[in-house]
């Protein structure tokens, strides 16, 4: 049996990597493709906490964050394809209306 | 052989993750992390959650991921410049700014003591459907009918956020 460390350090190193995504690259299906990479390395962290304790109650938090997961894909993408119709790009610094 | 499989499906996932990150093709990055998630779904396996590894397959591997894919087709992105041949100061700082949290979080990892008490392996049987099922449809109903309800609002929600508007265009 693996100690816990190890997946809460494979955990760590997921989220990291999401984040140097988020923060470098320029193409809005990448970020939320690092977004979805950031939350599953959070459920790998509750499954290890879950079966370490004996406790059924983290796989069950995974699976509404899963089920939460799935509607912000959805909606998310709905929203680039939005920007795309306007915009004719997912390049996110060229949307800077918002932008001071 | 867990320790063996263990950094198989870890170094599996990272590697997968990094060539995601770094790799200039769109499609290319969604394909890497359809490998990531299958790396996931067996460290969830070596976590005695076989449940949840079949529905990351599922639903990530399957559902969210082909999402993208259809996505990305439906909007024909060009590749985008290398990350290395477009260099410059912020990619620097954040590369820094990660490395630091990583750091900090390996090191808390790490300086942990074990104050968890160690359960008996017997007890450790909880990831099949019956025992999450158990507690899913007694305890967490109300939640778990929520869910529905936020799945459908999702859904409308897209199709009213994607869809093509005529008399916007026109105006």
């Amino acid at each position: 049996m693996i100690a816990l460390h190890w997946y809460l350090a494979l955990s760590a190193v997921l989220f990291i990597i999401g984040v140097v995504g988020v923060l470098t690259r320029k193409n809005a299906i990448v970020i939320f493709m690092c977004a979805e990479l950031m939350l599953n390395s959070v459920n790998i962290t509750l499954v290890a906490f879950s079966a370490h304790l004996g406790d059924v109650h983290g796989q069950i938090l995974v699976f509404f964050s899963l089920c939460v997961a799935a509607a912000e894909a959805a909606v998310g993408l709905a929203i680039i394809i939005a920007i795309f119709r306007n915009n004719l790009s997912v390049d996110i610094t060229r949307i800077n209306l918002l932008r001071w | 052989m867990a320790t063996y499989l263990f950094i198989f499906f870890a170094v599996l996932a990272i590697a997968a993750a990094v060539a995601m990150v770094i790799s200039k093709s769109t499609i290319n990055s969604a394909l890497f992390l359809v490998i990531n998630m299958l790396a996931v779904a067996g460290v969830y396996l070596l976590l005695k959650a076989q449940f949840l590894a079949v529905i990351q397959v599922l639903v990530y591997g399957g559902a969210i991921m082909v999402l993208f894919l259809f996505v990305i087709m439906l909007l024909n992105i060009d590749d985008e410049a290398s990350l290395f041949q477009s260099f410059s100061f912020k990619y620097l700082l954040a590369f820094f700014l990660s490395v630091a949290v990583l750091a900090q979080l390996l090191y808390v990892i790490a300086g942990w003591t074990g104050t968890l008490p160690v359960m008996p392996e017997q007890m450790v049987a909880i990831g099949t459907v019956e025992a999450l099922a158990d507690e899913l449809f007694t305890t967490y109903l109300l939640p778990f009918e929520v869910t529905a309800i936020l799945l459908t609002a999702a859904v409308v929600g897209a199709i009213y956020l994607a869809q093509h508007k005529r008399e916007d265009i026109s105006q």
